[in-house]
């Protein structure tokens, strides 16, 4: 699994940093950053539903591990 | 494109808003609309217009996050659900009523206060002003309405504290609040927010003179002062900011209550398991879905969606407690289940103008919850549900009075 954001989109929702704390962070403006891009097993449903609830498609998840 | 239907499934296009008669479940009317097959329906406003509600969940998902669907409350096609909405044409509207590109930059002006982490660190400042007004309401009664001595004062002195507004104004914002949301012509309406802009325009002169701590201070001594924001829209986001953030929360409060009160096998279950009040805060945001006619839209563009034709120009409004309720997404959708996975609601929209006081409004109602479970364990409705008065459909949901004891 590979994940990316695109800070440009981010609204500051903040809802994969509430979601799955361990891979998504907000820098001091607010704005979505990734703590890892390559999230362990265990962090990985929360990924995608993190993916699922951003409302600005800020967060892209893909699931191939290449 | 000819192929696709422009008539929508019902025959005629009815009256909405509707007014709940329960004070947790659809109006008759909007679970008609609901039932009706495809996402799409015309509806009438008070005005006379016909505009598109949405009422399936995927749908208004699509719609709320599509740029062909602006936000701009200003202009003539806005879906105005009430008169009390002209008044947003009388000045410069906060970044609620912008589409991109001007939206973003303004919303992220406010953004950096509403962080996971910056609200996680108002936790024990809620604690205490979640139980500093239980102290003030078990001391006075039973009996109480919790409307004036508990649901409406928490998130008030919550969002004063995190804008800077002084909390010893709240009788005048409080009641201005109401009469802006609750006004049922223009005439009311546009005193009540030139009361309020006027309150706003003062405290940025207050916080020119000297800087205080708080969020509306900030935007003075810098976008204000660097010309990104000018004193008009400043005024209205701070004004956005403060209804938006006591009157929604008040609602919640209220309405939880009520709803726990009338499930109070879930009720049991919260109270022995604490650790469900996560999930029921989404459940109960879910249910109640006290803002479902912020989503209102006007269409750029034709827009078609599963086999329907949105027309440029036309209005449209995703009534997120309607999508809220759509079965296929969530089973047996009008009964209240604190067990239940409710996270991908519609009640702080989708799309970039999402709440942004969402992780706050969490934050408020956890404590809550847990706060009223512990302190008033036996508290109950002093007067049966059906006799509560209701707010009606054409504002935030809620009550604006609501009789305990225990």
């Amino acid at each position: 699994m590979r994940v990316s954001v695109d800070r440009m989109l981010c609204v500051g929702a903040g809802l994969c940093a509430l979601t799955a704390p361990g891979v998504f962070d907000q820098d001091d403006e607010g704005v979505v950053t990734v703590l890892r891009s390559d999230p362990a097993g265990d962090d990985r449903p929360a990924v995608r539903e993190a993916g699922m609830l951003c409302p600005s498609r800020a967060v892209q998840v893909v699931e191939a591990d290449t | 494109m000819t192929d696709i239907a422009t008539t929508p499934q019902a025959t005629d296009a009815p009256a909405f808003p509707s007014d709940r008669t329960c004070p947790y479940q659809l109006p008759e009317g909007y679970a008609r609309l609901r039932d009706t097959p495809g996402p799409l329906h015309r509806v009438t406003l008070y005005d006379g217009r016909q505009v598109w509600v949405v009422t399936k969940h995927e749908a208004a998902r699509k719609l709320l996050a599509d740029p062909r669907l602006s936000s701009k409350r200003t202009d003539a096609n806005f879906p105005a659900t009430s008169p009390r909405f002209e008044v947003v044409r009388e000045g410069r509207p906060a970044f609620i009523g912008m589409d991109p590109p001007e939206h973003g930059p303004k919303r992220r002006m406010t953004i950096s206060e509403f962080t996971v982490k910056r609200i996680k660190g108002m936790r024990p400042e809620v604690e205490e002003i979640v139980h500093g007004f239980l102290d003030e309401m078990l001391a006075s009664g039973p009996p109480a309405d919790l409307v004036s001595q508990f649901s409406l004062p928490v998130p008030s002195m919550v969002i004063c504290r995190l804008l800077g507004v002084p909390y010893a104004d709240h009788d005048f914002f409080q009641d201005a609040s109401k009469r802006l949301v609750q006004a049922t012509d223009v005439a009311s309406a546009s005193t009540a927010r030139q009361d309020l802009v006027r309150y706003m325009d003062a405290l940025i002169t207050a916080c020119q003179a000297e800087p205080r701590p708080g969020l509306v201070s900030t935007l003075v001594t810098e976008q204000l002062a660097k010309g990104e924001i000018d004193r008009e829209e400043l005024a209205s986001t701070a004004m956005l900011l403060l209804i938006a953030g006591h009157e929604t929360t008040a609602s919640m409060t209220s309405l939880s209550a009520i709803t726990l009160l009338e499930h109070p096998e879930q009720y049991a279950a919260l109270r022995e398991d604490r650790s469900l009040i996560p999930g029921a805060v989404e459940e109960l945001l879910r249910y109640l879905a006290i803002a479902d006619i912020a989503g209102g839209r006007i269409a750029l563009a034709d827009i078609e969606i599963e086999g329907q034709l949105i027309r440029a120009g036309e209005g449209v409004i995703v009534v997120n407690s309607i999508a809220n309720r759509d079965g296929s997404v969530y089973e047996d959708p009008d009964s209240f289940d604190v067990r239940r996975s409710a996270r991908h609601h519609l009640s702080f929209g989708f799309g970039v103008h999402q709440c942004l006081g969402q992780n706050l409004a969490r934050l408020e109602l956890e404590v809550i919850l847990n706060a009223l479970m512990d302190r008033v364990p036996t508290l109950k409705l002093a007067v049966p549900v059906d006799q509560l008065k209701l707010r009606p459909g054409t504002t935030i949901q809620g009550v604006n009075e609501l009789p305990v004891t225990w």
